[in-house]
Protein backbone atom coordinates (compact mmCIF):
# COMPACT_ATOMS: atom_id res chain seq x y z
CA UNK A 1 0.00 0.00 0.00
CA UNK A 2 1.35 3.42 -0.95
CA UNK A 3 2.29 5.57 2.01
CA UNK A 4 0.91 8.84 0.62
CA UNK A 5 -2.56 7.38 0.13
CA UNK A 6 -4.99 8.17 2.92
CA UNK A 7 -5.62 5.07 4.98
CA UNK A 8 -8.99 3.44 4.40
CA UNK A 9 -11.04 3.76 7.55
CA UNK A 10 -14.33 2.57 8.90
CA UNK A 11 -15.74 5.40 11.00
CA UNK A 12 -18.67 5.03 13.36
CA UNK A 13 -19.80 8.45 14.49
CA UNK A 14 -22.00 8.86 17.61
CA UNK A 15 -24.21 5.90 16.77
CA UNK A 16 -27.27 5.36 18.91
CA UNK A 17 -29.74 2.53 18.78
CA UNK A 18 -33.05 1.64 20.37
CA UNK A 19 -34.60 -1.81 20.70
CA UNK A 20 -38.27 -1.95 21.61
CA UNK A 21 -38.19 1.67 22.79
CA UNK A 22 -35.25 1.00 25.11
CA UNK A 23 -31.98 2.71 24.27
CA UNK A 24 -29.24 0.08 23.90
CA UNK A 25 -26.26 2.36 23.38
CA UNK A 26 -25.70 5.97 22.46
CA UNK A 27 -22.82 8.18 21.41
CA UNK A 28 -20.85 5.20 20.14
CA UNK A 29 -17.90 6.46 18.11
CA UNK A 30 -14.90 4.50 16.93
CA UNK A 31 -12.51 4.52 13.99
CA UNK A 32 -11.10 1.30 12.62
CA UNK A 33 -8.21 1.52 10.19
CA UNK A 34 -7.58 -0.92 7.37
CA UNK A 35 -5.76 -3.99 8.64
CA UNK A 36 -7.20 -3.72 12.14
CA UNK A 37 -9.36 -6.08 14.11
CA UNK A 38 -11.80 -4.84 16.71
CA UNK A 39 -13.11 -7.27 19.32
CA UNK A 40 -16.50 -6.11 20.55
CA UNK A 41 -16.73 -6.92 24.24
CA UNK A 42 -19.26 -6.35 26.94
CA UNK A 43 -21.95 -8.07 28.96
CA UNK A 44 -24.88 -9.89 27.34
CA UNK A 45 -27.42 -7.45 25.99
CA UNK A 46 -25.10 -4.47 25.78
CA UNK A 47 -25.61 -4.24 22.02
CA UNK A 48 -22.75 -6.13 20.36
CA UNK A 49 -25.00 -8.02 17.96
CA UNK A 50 -27.15 -4.92 17.44
CA UNK A 51 -24.07 -2.95 16.45
CA UNK A 52 -23.05 -5.64 13.96
CA UNK A 53 -26.55 -5.71 12.47
CA UNK A 54 -26.45 -1.92 12.07
CA UNK A 55 -23.11 -2.18 10.29
CA UNK A 56 -24.42 -5.00 8.16
CA UNK A 57 -27.25 -2.75 7.01
CA UNK A 58 -30.00 -4.87 8.54
CA UNK A 59 -30.95 -2.37 11.21
CA UNK A 60 -31.17 1.40 11.08
CA UNK A 61 -29.44 3.34 13.88
CA UNK A 62 -31.70 5.88 15.61
CA UNK A 63 -28.95 8.47 15.12
CA UNK A 64 -25.35 8.73 14.03
CA UNK A 65 -23.55 7.75 10.84
CA UNK A 66 -21.30 5.02 9.52
CA UNK A 67 -18.77 5.84 6.86
CA UNK A 68 -16.31 3.72 4.99
CA UNK A 69 -13.39 5.20 3.06
CA UNK A 70 -14.82 8.71 3.47
CA UNK A 71 -18.28 7.83 2.13
CA UNK A 72 -21.23 8.05 4.50
CA UNK A 73 -23.33 4.94 4.17
CA UNK A 74 -27.01 5.49 4.54
CA UNK A 75 -29.29 2.59 4.79
CA UNK A 76 -31.05 1.74 1.49
CA UNK A 77 -29.00 4.40 -0.30
CA UNK A 78 -25.42 3.19 -0.37
CA UNK A 79 -25.93 -0.16 1.26
CA UNK A 80 -23.27 -1.26 3.68
CA UNK A 81 -23.66 -4.72 2.21
CA UNK A 82 -21.51 -3.59 -0.71
CA UNK A 83 -18.57 -3.41 1.70
CA UNK A 84 -19.34 -5.83 4.48
CA UNK A 85 -19.83 -9.53 4.87
CA UNK A 86 -21.98 -10.46 7.85
CA UNK A 87 -22.43 -13.72 9.70
CA UNK A 88 -24.95 -13.78 12.53
CA UNK A 89 -25.93 -16.44 15.02
CA UNK A 90 -27.73 -18.53 12.44
CA UNK A 91 -25.68 -20.48 9.95
CA UNK A 92 -27.89 -19.78 6.90
CA UNK A 93 -27.41 -23.31 5.52
CA UNK A 94 -30.10 -25.34 3.79
CA UNK A 95 -30.04 -28.76 5.50
CA UNK A 96 -31.13 -30.72 2.42
CA UNK A 97 -28.34 -29.31 0.25
CA UNK A 98 -24.75 -30.45 0.23
CA UNK A 99 -22.05 -28.12 1.47
CA UNK A 100 -20.97 -27.44 -2.11
CA UNK A 101 -24.53 -26.53 -3.14
CA UNK A 102 -24.87 -24.27 -0.11
CA UNK A 103 -21.64 -22.45 -0.93
CA UNK A 104 -22.62 -22.05 -4.58
CA UNK A 105 -26.06 -20.72 -3.61
CA UNK A 106 -24.53 -18.18 -1.22
CA UNK A 107 -21.97 -17.01 -3.78
CA UNK A 108 -24.69 -16.63 -6.39
CA UNK A 109 -26.74 -14.46 -4.04
CA UNK A 110 -23.72 -12.33 -3.19
CA UNK A 111 -21.95 -12.13 -6.54
CA UNK A 112 -24.24 -13.68 -9.18
CA UNK A 113 -21.74 -16.49 -9.86
CA UNK A 114 -20.89 -19.92 -8.49
CA UNK A 115 -18.11 -20.24 -5.96
CA UNK A 116 -14.78 -20.52 -7.82
CA UNK A 117 -13.84 -24.20 -7.54
CA UNK A 118 -10.24 -23.77 -6.41
CA UNK A 119 -11.26 -21.26 -3.74
CA UNK A 120 -14.04 -23.54 -2.57
CA UNK A 121 -11.61 -26.45 -2.22
CA UNK A 122 -9.02 -24.27 -0.52
CA UNK A 123 -11.50 -22.84 1.99
CA UNK A 124 -13.00 -26.26 2.69
CA UNK A 125 -9.49 -27.60 3.29
CA UNK A 126 -8.77 -24.68 5.59
CA UNK A 127 -11.72 -25.56 7.82
CA UNK A 128 -11.09 -29.30 7.44
CA UNK A 129 -14.36 -29.88 5.56
CA UNK A 130 -13.01 -31.26 2.27
CA UNK A 131 -14.35 -34.73 3.01
CA UNK A 132 -17.82 -33.35 3.66
CA UNK A 133 -18.12 -31.13 0.60
CA UNK A 134 -20.67 -33.41 -1.06
CA UNK A 135 -22.54 -34.42 2.09
CA UNK A 136 -25.95 -32.92 2.83
CA UNK A 137 -25.57 -30.38 5.63
CA UNK A 138 -28.24 -32.01 7.78
CA UNK A 139 -25.79 -34.80 8.65
CA UNK A 140 -23.26 -32.29 9.99
CA UNK A 141 -22.55 -31.83 13.69
CA UNK A 142 -23.19 -28.35 15.07
CA UNK A 143 -19.47 -27.56 15.01
CA UNK A 144 -19.21 -28.67 11.40
CA UNK A 145 -22.25 -26.55 10.52
CA UNK A 146 -20.65 -23.56 12.15
CA UNK A 147 -17.42 -24.09 10.22
CA UNK A 148 -19.46 -24.50 7.03
CA UNK A 149 -21.07 -21.12 7.76
CA UNK A 150 -17.65 -19.56 8.39
CA UNK A 151 -16.53 -20.69 4.93
CA UNK A 152 -18.26 -17.64 3.46
CA UNK A 153 -15.39 -15.49 4.68
CA UNK A 154 -13.04 -17.45 2.44
CA UNK A 155 -15.37 -17.45 -0.54
CA UNK A 156 -16.59 -13.88 -0.93
CA UNK A 157 -14.40 -10.79 -1.18
CA UNK A 158 -15.62 -7.89 0.90
CA UNK A 159 -13.27 -5.47 2.71
CA UNK A 160 -15.12 -5.55 6.04
CA UNK A 161 -15.99 -8.68 8.00
CA UNK A 162 -18.70 -8.60 10.65
CA UNK A 163 -18.56 -11.73 12.78
CA UNK A 164 -21.06 -12.42 15.53
CA UNK A 165 -19.66 -15.02 17.95
CA UNK A 166 -17.41 -16.65 15.35
CA UNK A 167 -15.79 -19.06 17.79
CA UNK A 168 -18.88 -20.68 19.30
CA UNK A 169 -18.61 -24.46 19.09
CA UNK A 170 -15.14 -24.48 17.54
CA UNK A 171 -12.41 -26.74 18.89
CA UNK A 172 -8.94 -25.28 19.41
CA UNK A 173 -7.62 -26.54 16.06
CA UNK A 174 -10.41 -24.86 14.12
CA UNK A 175 -10.17 -21.77 16.28
CA UNK A 176 -6.56 -21.50 15.06
CA UNK A 177 -7.73 -22.08 11.47
CA UNK A 178 -10.18 -19.20 11.89
CA UNK A 179 -7.51 -16.99 13.41
CA UNK A 180 -5.25 -17.81 10.45
CA UNK A 181 -7.95 -16.74 8.00
CA UNK A 182 -8.54 -13.54 9.97
CA UNK A 183 -4.83 -12.69 10.05
CA UNK A 184 -4.58 -13.21 6.31
CA UNK A 185 -7.52 -10.83 5.84
CA UNK A 186 -5.94 -8.19 8.08
CA UNK A 187 -2.61 -8.49 6.29
CA UNK A 188 -4.36 -7.76 2.99
CA UNK A 189 -5.85 -4.55 4.43
CA UNK A 190 -9.24 -5.81 5.54
CA UNK A 191 -11.19 -4.67 8.57
CA UNK A 192 -12.76 -7.15 11.00
CA UNK A 193 -15.27 -6.52 13.75
CA UNK A 194 -15.93 -9.57 15.86
CA UNK A 195 -18.24 -9.89 18.83
CA UNK A 196 -16.85 -12.62 21.02
CA UNK A 197 -16.40 -13.71 24.59
CA UNK A 198 -13.57 -16.14 23.84
CA UNK A 199 -10.05 -15.07 23.10
CA UNK A 200 -9.01 -15.65 19.47
CA UNK A 201 -5.37 -15.96 18.49
CA UNK A 202 -5.58 -13.10 15.97
CA UNK A 203 -4.25 -9.86 17.44
CA UNK A 204 -6.81 -7.11 17.85
CA UNK A 205 -8.02 -4.27 19.99
CA UNK A 206 -10.75 -4.73 22.58
CA UNK A 207 -13.68 -2.36 22.37
CA UNK A 208 -16.17 -2.29 25.23
CA UNK A 209 -19.67 -1.69 23.85
CA UNK A 210 -21.22 -1.58 27.33
CA UNK A 211 -19.31 1.66 28.01
CA UNK A 212 -21.82 3.36 25.73
CA UNK A 213 -24.89 2.18 27.62
CA UNK A 214 -27.21 5.11 28.35
CA UNK A 215 -26.56 6.71 31.72
CA UNK A 216 -30.02 5.87 33.00
CA UNK A 217 -33.00 4.03 31.61
CA UNK A 218 -35.30 7.01 32.14
CA UNK A 219 -35.65 7.78 28.47
CA UNK A 220 -37.62 4.60 27.77
CA UNK A 221 -41.40 4.62 27.43
CA UNK A 222 -41.72 3.29 30.97
CA UNK A 223 -39.30 5.29 33.05
CA UNK A 224 -38.02 3.70 36.21
CA UNK A 225 -39.83 6.38 38.25
CA UNK A 226 -43.04 5.31 36.58
CA UNK A 227 -42.37 1.67 37.35
CA UNK A 228 -41.53 2.49 40.97
CA UNK A 229 -44.93 4.13 41.34
CA UNK A 230 -46.48 0.84 40.47
CA UNK A 231 -44.27 -1.23 42.70
CA UNK B 1 -27.57 -4.07 -13.64
CA UNK B 2 -26.28 -7.25 -15.23
CA UNK B 3 -25.06 -8.51 -11.88
CA UNK B 4 -28.47 -7.76 -10.33
CA UNK B 5 -30.15 -9.67 -13.11
CA UNK B 6 -27.81 -12.62 -12.64
CA UNK B 7 -28.58 -12.57 -8.91
CA UNK B 8 -32.33 -12.49 -9.57
CA UNK B 9 -32.04 -15.50 -11.88
CA UNK B 10 -29.95 -17.29 -9.23
CA UNK B 11 -32.55 -16.61 -6.56
CA UNK B 12 -35.33 -17.89 -8.81
CA UNK B 13 -33.38 -21.08 -9.54
CA UNK B 14 -32.47 -21.51 -5.88
CA UNK B 15 -36.08 -21.22 -4.74
CA UNK B 16 -37.50 -23.43 -7.50
CA UNK B 17 -34.93 -26.09 -6.61
CA UNK B 18 -35.79 -25.82 -2.94
CA UNK B 19 -39.50 -25.88 -3.77
CA UNK B 20 -39.19 -29.13 -5.66
CA UNK B 21 -36.71 -30.82 -3.37
CA UNK B 22 -37.63 -33.14 -0.54
CA UNK B 23 -40.18 -31.52 1.76
CA UNK B 24 -40.59 -28.59 -0.62
CA UNK B 25 -43.84 -26.79 -1.27
CA UNK B 26 -44.11 -27.56 -4.99
CA UNK B 27 -45.07 -31.22 -4.73
CA UNK B 28 -47.25 -30.50 -1.72
CA UNK B 29 -49.39 -27.83 -3.43
CA UNK B 30 -49.76 -29.86 -6.58
CA UNK B 31 -50.94 -32.98 -4.74
CA UNK B 32 -53.28 -30.89 -2.61
CA UNK B 33 -54.77 -29.32 -5.74
CA UNK B 34 -55.29 -32.70 -7.34
CA UNK B 35 -56.76 -34.43 -4.30
CA UNK B 36 -59.00 -31.56 -3.19
CA UNK B 37 -60.60 -31.20 -6.65
CA UNK B 38 -61.05 -34.97 -6.84
CA UNK B 39 -63.06 -34.83 -3.61
CA UNK B 40 -65.84 -32.73 -5.14
CA UNK B 41 -67.39 -35.37 -7.44
CA UNK B 42 -67.54 -37.65 -4.38
CA UNK B 43 -69.06 -34.95 -2.23
CA UNK B 44 -71.69 -33.45 -4.54
CA UNK B 45 -72.49 -36.60 -6.49
CA UNK B 46 -71.58 -37.57 -10.03
CA UNK B 47 -74.39 -35.76 -11.92
CA UNK B 48 -72.63 -34.26 -14.97
CA UNK B 49 -74.77 -31.10 -15.00
CA UNK B 50 -73.99 -30.27 -11.39
CA UNK B 51 -70.26 -30.81 -11.92
CA UNK B 52 -70.29 -28.71 -15.09
CA UNK B 53 -72.02 -25.89 -13.22
CA UNK B 54 -69.51 -25.81 -10.36
CA UNK B 55 -66.33 -26.82 -12.24
CA UNK B 56 -64.80 -23.34 -12.83
CA UNK B 57 -65.49 -22.21 -9.27
CA UNK B 58 -64.19 -25.40 -7.67
CA UNK B 59 -60.98 -25.46 -9.67
CA UNK B 60 -60.34 -21.78 -8.99
CA UNK B 61 -61.06 -21.97 -5.24
CA UNK B 62 -58.89 -25.04 -4.80
CA UNK B 63 -56.07 -23.45 -6.83
CA UNK B 64 -56.33 -20.44 -4.53
CA UNK B 65 -56.13 -22.61 -1.41
CA UNK B 66 -53.21 -24.58 -2.84
CA UNK B 67 -51.37 -21.32 -3.39
CA UNK B 68 -52.16 -20.20 0.15
CA UNK B 69 -50.91 -23.51 1.54
CA UNK B 70 -47.39 -22.86 0.29
CA UNK B 71 -47.28 -19.13 1.04
CA UNK B 72 -46.33 -19.26 4.71
CA UNK B 73 -43.00 -20.91 3.84
CA UNK B 74 -42.20 -18.28 1.20
CA UNK B 75 -40.03 -16.20 3.51
CA UNK B 76 -40.29 -18.11 6.78
CA UNK B 77 -37.98 -20.96 5.79
CA UNK B 78 -35.24 -18.47 4.95
CA UNK B 79 -36.01 -16.40 8.04
CA UNK B 80 -35.62 -19.40 10.33
CA UNK B 81 -32.24 -20.54 9.04
CA UNK B 82 -30.84 -17.01 8.70
CA UNK B 83 -30.49 -16.97 4.92
CA UNK B 84 -33.03 -14.14 4.72
CA UNK B 85 -30.27 -11.96 6.20
CA UNK B 86 -28.04 -12.92 3.29
CA UNK B 87 -30.80 -12.33 0.76
CA UNK B 88 -31.48 -8.88 2.25
CA UNK B 89 -27.76 -8.05 2.05
CA UNK B 90 -27.37 -9.16 -1.54
CA UNK B 91 -25.83 -6.42 -3.72
CA UNK B 92 -28.90 -6.66 -5.97
CA UNK B 93 -30.96 -5.12 -3.15
CA UNK B 94 -33.93 -6.57 -1.30
CA UNK B 95 -36.59 -5.48 -3.82
CA UNK B 96 -35.24 -7.45 -6.83
CA UNK B 97 -34.63 -10.41 -4.52
CA UNK B 98 -38.24 -10.27 -3.33
CA UNK B 99 -39.51 -10.10 -6.94
CA UNK B 100 -37.34 -13.11 -7.76
CA UNK B 101 -38.64 -15.05 -4.77
CA UNK B 102 -42.27 -14.34 -5.69
CA UNK B 103 -41.69 -15.39 -9.31
CA UNK B 104 -39.98 -18.55 -8.03
CA UNK B 105 -43.01 -19.24 -5.84
CA UNK B 106 -45.26 -18.87 -8.86
CA UNK B 107 -43.07 -21.09 -11.03
CA UNK B 108 -42.69 -23.83 -8.44
CA UNK B 109 -46.25 -23.97 -7.06
CA UNK B 110 -48.72 -22.28 -9.42
CA UNK B 111 -47.33 -23.08 -12.85
CA UNK B 112 -47.57 -26.89 -12.43
CA UNK B 113 -51.08 -26.35 -11.14
CA UNK B 114 -52.01 -24.29 -14.21
CA UNK B 115 -50.61 -27.01 -16.47
CA UNK B 116 -52.50 -29.74 -14.60
CA UNK B 117 -55.83 -27.86 -14.57
CA UNK B 118 -57.16 -29.22 -17.94
CA UNK B 119 -56.93 -32.72 -16.49
CA UNK B 120 -59.03 -31.65 -13.53
CA UNK B 121 -61.41 -29.85 -15.91
CA UNK B 122 -61.97 -33.24 -17.50
CA UNK B 123 -62.65 -34.76 -14.12
CA UNK B 124 -65.19 -32.01 -13.35
CA UNK B 125 -66.91 -32.40 -16.74
CA UNK B 126 -65.93 -28.92 -17.90
CA UNK B 127 -67.36 -28.20 -21.38
CA UNK B 128 -64.80 -28.13 -24.18
CA UNK B 129 -65.24 -24.38 -24.75
CA UNK B 130 -63.96 -23.61 -21.25
CA UNK B 131 -60.47 -25.17 -21.36
CA UNK B 132 -58.52 -22.40 -23.03
CA UNK B 133 -59.98 -19.78 -20.72
CA UNK B 134 -59.44 -22.04 -17.68
CA UNK B 135 -55.71 -22.26 -18.36
CA UNK B 136 -55.44 -18.61 -19.37
CA UNK B 137 -57.33 -17.24 -16.36
CA UNK B 138 -55.42 -19.46 -13.94
CA UNK B 139 -52.10 -18.44 -15.50
CA UNK B 140 -52.88 -14.74 -15.15
CA UNK B 141 -54.76 -15.01 -11.86
CA UNK B 142 -52.30 -17.17 -9.91
CA UNK B 143 -49.61 -14.58 -10.61
CA UNK B 144 -51.71 -12.07 -8.67
CA UNK B 145 -52.23 -14.67 -5.92
CA UNK B 146 -48.46 -15.06 -5.48
CA UNK B 147 -47.75 -11.32 -5.53
CA UNK B 148 -50.59 -10.41 -3.13
CA UNK B 149 -49.87 -13.40 -0.91
CA UNK B 150 -46.25 -12.38 -0.63
CA UNK B 151 -47.32 -9.30 1.35
CA UNK B 152 -49.11 -11.47 3.88
CA UNK B 153 -46.19 -13.90 4.01
CA UNK B 154 -43.75 -11.07 4.63
CA UNK B 155 -45.93 -9.56 7.37
CA UNK B 156 -46.21 -12.87 9.23
CA UNK B 157 -42.63 -14.03 8.65
CA UNK B 158 -41.54 -13.66 12.27
CA UNK B 159 -44.59 -15.41 13.73
CA UNK B 160 -44.46 -19.02 14.86
CA UNK B 161 -48.04 -19.82 13.85
CA UNK B 162 -48.51 -17.22 11.18
CA UNK B 163 -50.43 -19.46 8.76
CA UNK B 164 -53.92 -18.71 10.03
CA UNK B 165 -53.32 -14.98 10.28
CA UNK B 166 -51.83 -15.10 6.80
CA UNK B 167 -55.07 -16.64 5.46
CA UNK B 168 -57.15 -13.96 7.18
CA UNK B 169 -54.98 -11.21 5.72
CA UNK B 170 -54.75 -12.56 2.21
CA UNK B 171 -58.02 -14.36 1.39
CA UNK B 172 -60.20 -11.20 1.25
CA UNK B 173 -57.71 -9.71 -1.21
CA UNK B 174 -58.08 -12.76 -3.44
CA UNK B 175 -61.82 -12.21 -3.99
CA UNK B 176 -61.55 -9.91 -7.07
CA UNK B 177 -59.18 -12.31 -8.86
CA UNK B 178 -61.48 -15.22 -8.02
CA UNK B 179 -64.59 -13.42 -9.33
CA UNK B 180 -63.12 -12.37 -12.66
CA UNK B 181 -61.30 -15.66 -13.11
CA UNK B 182 -64.47 -17.71 -12.70
CA UNK B 183 -66.81 -15.38 -14.62
CA UNK B 184 -64.34 -15.45 -17.53
CA UNK B 185 -64.56 -19.23 -17.73
CA UNK B 186 -68.36 -19.10 -17.43
CA UNK B 187 -68.48 -16.57 -20.27
CA UNK B 188 -66.33 -18.81 -22.45
CA UNK B 189 -68.62 -21.79 -21.77
CA UNK B 190 -71.70 -19.72 -22.68
CA UNK B 191 -69.99 -18.48 -25.83
CA UNK B 192 -69.80 -14.84 -24.67
CA UNK B 193 -66.92 -12.38 -25.00
CA UNK B 194 -64.16 -13.25 -22.50
CA UNK B 195 -62.11 -10.10 -23.08
CA UNK B 196 -63.69 -7.90 -20.34
CA UNK B 197 -63.15 -10.58 -17.69
CA UNK B 198 -59.60 -11.31 -18.82
CA UNK B 199 -58.77 -7.61 -18.99
CA UNK B 200 -60.03 -6.99 -15.45
CA UNK B 201 -58.20 -10.07 -14.17
CA UNK B 202 -55.01 -8.84 -15.83
CA UNK B 203 -55.51 -5.38 -14.34
CA UNK B 204 -55.66 -6.85 -10.83
CA UNK B 205 -52.53 -8.87 -11.57
CA UNK B 206 -50.68 -5.79 -12.80
CA UNK B 207 -51.54 -3.82 -9.67
CA UNK B 208 -50.41 -6.76 -7.52
CA UNK B 209 -47.15 -7.08 -9.46
CA UNK B 210 -46.36 -3.41 -8.79
CA UNK B 211 -47.46 -3.14 -5.16
CA UNK B 212 -46.67 -6.65 -3.87
CA UNK B 213 -42.86 -6.53 -3.97
CA UNK B 214 -42.66 -3.00 -2.51
CA UNK B 215 -44.93 -3.87 0.42
CA UNK B 216 -43.22 -7.23 0.95
CA UNK B 217 -39.73 -5.73 0.99
CA UNK B 218 -40.79 -3.13 3.58
CA UNK B 219 -42.39 -5.80 5.75
CA UNK B 220 -39.26 -7.98 5.56
CA UNK B 221 -37.05 -5.05 6.56
CA UNK B 222 -39.24 -4.57 9.63
CA UNK B 223 -39.04 -8.26 10.47
CA UNK B 224 -35.24 -8.31 10.22
CA UNK B 225 -34.78 -5.33 12.56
Amino acid sequence: MAIDQPMIELVLDSLACQRGGRPVFEGLSVRVKAGHLLYLKGANGCGKSTLLRILGGLLAPSSGTVSYDGTVLQQHDIPFSAYALYLGHQNALKPIWTLRQNCDALCRIMTGRDAPVERLLETAEHFDLSRLLDQPVRYFSSGQKHRAALMRFGLIDRPVWLMDEPTVGLDSKNRDALAGLMEKKLASGGIILAATHDPVAAAGTDFDVSAFAPASDNSGPFSSAFLEDWA
Amino acid sequence: MNASFAIMISVIMRDVRLGWSQGGTGTMSLSFFFIAVTLFPFGVGPEPQVLTRIAPGVIWVVALLACLLSLDRLYQADYEDGSLDDLALSPAGLLPVVIAKILAHWISTSLPLVLLSPLLGLLMNLPAEGYVQLVLSLAIGTLALSFIGSIGAALTVAMRRGGVLLSLLVLPLYIPSLIFGVTGIDAAIMGLDVLPHTALLSAITLVAVVLGPIASASAIRLALE
